[in-house]
């Protein structure tokens, strides 16, 4: 294969909302700067996004950032780092703002503002009651998030590298020079020489059977990362969305019942009122998906077989046709084609989907990637969305929070590297630079091809889902960990049957798996450690919270096939840990 | 049920000219083509090409033809296509794009014309601080073409783009432009007119229709069209 080489002050990965708001940022002035993404822009998974982007702007009763900030940080069980939380609620209205000048088409209430719809978690004066914050563009703001940014960045002239795949980053102690990159469409490999780089990769739900994650999403930037020592962050926290197409994981927006819909069991009851109270199906999303796995224990599922197949339902029919036709029409779309039913007239069989990674690359309140737990700085590396853990999301992340964190660091993050990049130098760019993702490549090209491919990705998926998913139990989480590392021995042994140079998607495809072998490998891992019940992290054996030994962030290294473990403490300066109930 | 699907492969390190490869599969009626594509791929042969993301018709990444059809591969189920075992369902890649491998084509020419209509917003004016203010009846406006995904379906699907005028800027690149041209916060019209108001612009757009039957997510492409054609009109006066 053929190697190219580029220099360029500033090199993105991942065109998503927040590679893209990055993009912009960085590329104010004089800077030279590059967006290289494994899809058009436009395919980026930001574009499935639903409900909506939160901000306290009080455009339909009275908010507050604060309020915003406190409730994301009792959502993410308290392992939220405070700072973080109040930096993304207070920059969330102006981020709102700016996207509407930018263009994005948001709903309107009747005097021309932007309107806004209730969420799960977030409430009035610290919990009173739900709280209209969610901005909203029909149930398709993430669509007209990533378009209105690309458009953005026609605009400005950003350059784009479209379908190129990150093989790899180029670390000189803690300084980065560079990244390595596939292009698809010949085979070649890439050096981008640059003075920072930004990860916005974004997530890696495809480590579980169902998921409302795009094939895409394989967590290339934390195995990259990961692979060169840096350490990923809060991995065990991962959210499973409590609505999921039954059987197929498309997410059925939390918007239904920020409208109003309501989730029933096989006995047609609103069982949420057991499991929370005040805030009913718009507790947040991890407390709904345990409930809803706690019903279908219990029997009490659509089929009523613990053990088998089971659902609940949404129930939004009583909407009536306007409103979900006006604010909810995909999510008609979504049930009438894969399920041949209209939401106004029955319930939508759900259940839950992996969704999103709260855990991922370490970084700081500037995007700054962190090489351990003790805060040390590679300098000129960056991670900003759903791939980074600032923390802002803790052990659990609120509904629209997501888009909020990928502009509002997204932005950050850019403004930091614009800054940087004026003042700092090119590190020394070595002659083997190619050399690791070249014998990567070479290395799968020449195994011999075999049809195991397909099983041992459904096994990993397949174990995942079952034993580090919703409930999780400490002796199923190490047989997962044991199986997962013979199954990465047996992955670095497959070939590919496709030799092409160009457009190789086995090769593609194969290299994703790596990736998530890695990526399950160490969620597994972080999982069996936490020995407690926070958040997403929910386990039958440690059933309660335990803020005496477990109220850090957890570090997890895999370098050379070892796997090594720290911690780092929570920024509690605002809010003291409390009871979480709703 | 059991089904033949025939794939049109293409391999430009072969030297070999594109041609039909039949998979037969055990489907359900509800799985997804896409899905079907998948399994192929990941069971049968390795090397069958194409793009494919969100599984769910929201990111466009999958446009392709099917029996004859321009359409999502996550979008259309096998029920959609065929009702009966042994029946053969045809998937091609889309038209009037070059062939790139099996069912991957060169979006190139697409994203250039997109680019032509200057498709973001170009502000009249704007606030001091906070949204603009914009009633729900001018956002509904334009909220049509806002659904846009830019999955090259209607421009495959275009007798004129693939015949009679080739330098058409096709469908997708007006619908975008209307986006912008019916958005009260937008200049509208004035900026895009150079190149909409052109023999190669709204004015190649013969009425076929392909466009709006095929639009996976159901905008009224020809009549968004017609808009800026009477729009364009009614300044001339």
């Amino acid at each position: 294969m053929n190697i190219h080489k580029h220099e360029f002050d500033a090199v993105i990965i991942g065109s998503g909302g927040a590679g893209l708001y990055t993009a912009l940022e960085a590329s104010r002035g004089t800077s030279r700067t590059a967006v290289i993404s494994k899809v058009f822009p436009i395919r980026s998974h930001t574009g499935a996004a639903q409900g909506g982007i939160g901000a306290a702007l009080g455009n339909l009763e009275e908010d507050k950032p604060e309020w915003h900030a406190f409730d994301t940080v009792k959502g993410g069980d308290y392992l939220v780092d405070q700072q973080a939380a109040v930096i993304l609620a207070q920059d969330a209205v102006q981020a709102v703002y700016d996207l509407e000048n930018r263009g994005l088409p948001f709903n309107r209430t009747p005097d021309g503002r932007i309107d806004q719809r209730m969420f799960g978690g977030h409430t009035r004066n610290f919990g009173e009651a739900p709280v209209r914050r969610a901005c909203y563009a029909a149930d398709r703001t993430g669509h007209m998030i990533l378009q209105t940014l690309y458009q953005q960045c026609i605009k400005n002239e950003v350059s784009f590298y479209d379908e190129f795949h990150l093989l790899d980053v180029l670390l000189d102690g803690h300084k980065c020079i560079g990244v390595v990159a596939l292009e698809l469409a010949t085979g070649d490999i890439h050096v981008f020489h640059t003075k920072a780089a930004l990860i916005a990769t974004g997530g890696f739900g495809r480590m579980f059977k169902t998921t409302s994650n795009a094939y895409a999403n394989t967590g290339d930037g934390l195995a990259v990362l990961a692979r060169r020592g840096v350490p990923m962050e809060d991995m065990e926290f991962f959210q499973f969305h409590p609505t999921g197409i039954h059987g197929m994981g498309i997410l059925i927006t939390e918007g239904v019942r920020g409208e109003g819909g309501i989730l029933k069991n096989g006995k047609g009851e609103r069982f949420m009122e057991h499991y929370a109270p005040t805030l009913l199906d718009l507790a947040p999303r991890d407390m709904v998906a345990q409930a809803i796995m706690s019903e279908i224990h219990a029997g009490r599922g659509a089929i009523g077989d613990p053990d088998g197949d089971d659902f609940v339902y949404l129930d939004a029919s009583h909407l009536g046709r306007e409103v979900l036709e006006k604010k909810l029409p995909d999510i008609c779309d979504f049930c009438r084609t894969y399920l041949s039913l209209d939401p106004v007239e029955k319930p939508i069989p759900v259940h839950p989907t992996a969704h999103y990674g709260m855990g991922g690359i370490p970084t700081d309140i500037e995007g700054r990637v962190l090489a351990n737990g003790k805060g040390d700085i590679i300098e000129g590396l960056y991670a900003a969305g759903e791939c980074a853990c600032v923390s802002v999301h803790g052990a659990n992340r609120l509904g629209t929070n997501s888009l909020v964190d990928l502009v509002v660091f997204g932005r950050r993050a850019g403004q930091h590297v614009n800054e940087f990049v004026q003042q700092a130098s090119f590190g020394t760019l070595p002659s083997d630079a190619s050399d690791f993702s070249a014998d990567m490549i070479n290395r799968v090209l020449a195994n011999s091809g075999s049809q195991d491919t397909e099983s041992i990705r459904n096994e990993m998926k397949r174990i995942m889902m079952k034993n580090v998913g919703i409930y999780r139990r400490g002796d199923q989480m190490d047989q997962t960990t044991a199986r997962l590392k013979q199954l990465r021995e047996a992955v670095l042994q497959i070939g590919v049957g496709d030799k092409n140079k160009a457009y190789n998607s086995g090769l593609l495809e194969l290299l994703e798996l790596q990736n998530l072998m890695d990526l399950s490998l160490i969620t597994a891992a972080s999982a069996s450690l936490r020995k407690e019940s926070r958040g997403a992290h929910a386990r039958e054996d440690y059933t309660e919270r335990d803020d005496t030994n477990f109220l850090n962030h957890t570090f997890c290294q895999l370098k050379d096939d070892k796997l090594s473990f720290d911690t780092k403490p929570v920024d509690l300066s605002v809010w003291e840990p409390k009871p979480r109930t709703y | 049920m059991n089904i033949i699907f025939s794939v049109l492969r293409y391999d430009p390190e072969s030297g070999k000219e594109p041609a039909f490869q039949d998979f037969q599969v055990d489907v359900k009626p509800s799985d997804r083509l896409l899905d079907v594509l998948v399994y192929i791929k990941r069971n049968l042969d390795n090397t069958l090409s194409f793009r494919r993301s969100c599984a769910h018709g929201v990111c466009g990444s999958d446009a392709m033809t099917i029996n004859g059809v321009e359409r999502l591969a996550c979008k259309t189920l096998v029920q959609d296509v065929t009702q009966a075992d042994g029946d053969k369902v045809t998937i091609e890649p889309l038209k009037s794009l070059p062939l790139q491998r099996d069912l991957m084509v060169d979006y190139t020419r697409f994203f250039d014309v997109y680019r032509l209509v200057k498709p973001f917003l170009i502000p009249i004016e704007q606030p001091d601080e906070k949204e603009n203010i914009q009633s729900p009846e001018d956002r509904k406006q334009f909220d049509d073409p806002t659904k846009c995904i830019l999955c090259a379906s209607c421009y495959a699907s275009c007798p004129v783009v693939a015949e009679t005028n080739p330098e058409f800027i096709g469908p997708a690149a007006v619908v975008q432009a209307s986006r912008f041209v019916f958005d009260s916060r937008d200049q509208g019209l004035e900026p895009r007119k150079e190149v909409l108001d052109d023999k190669n612009g709204v004015w190649a757009c013969d009425g076929h229709f392909n466009c709006t039957k095929v639009c996976p997510r159901g905008i009224k492409v020809t009549k968004n069209i017609n808009f800026i054609k009477r729009k364009l009109k009614k300044d001339k006066e």
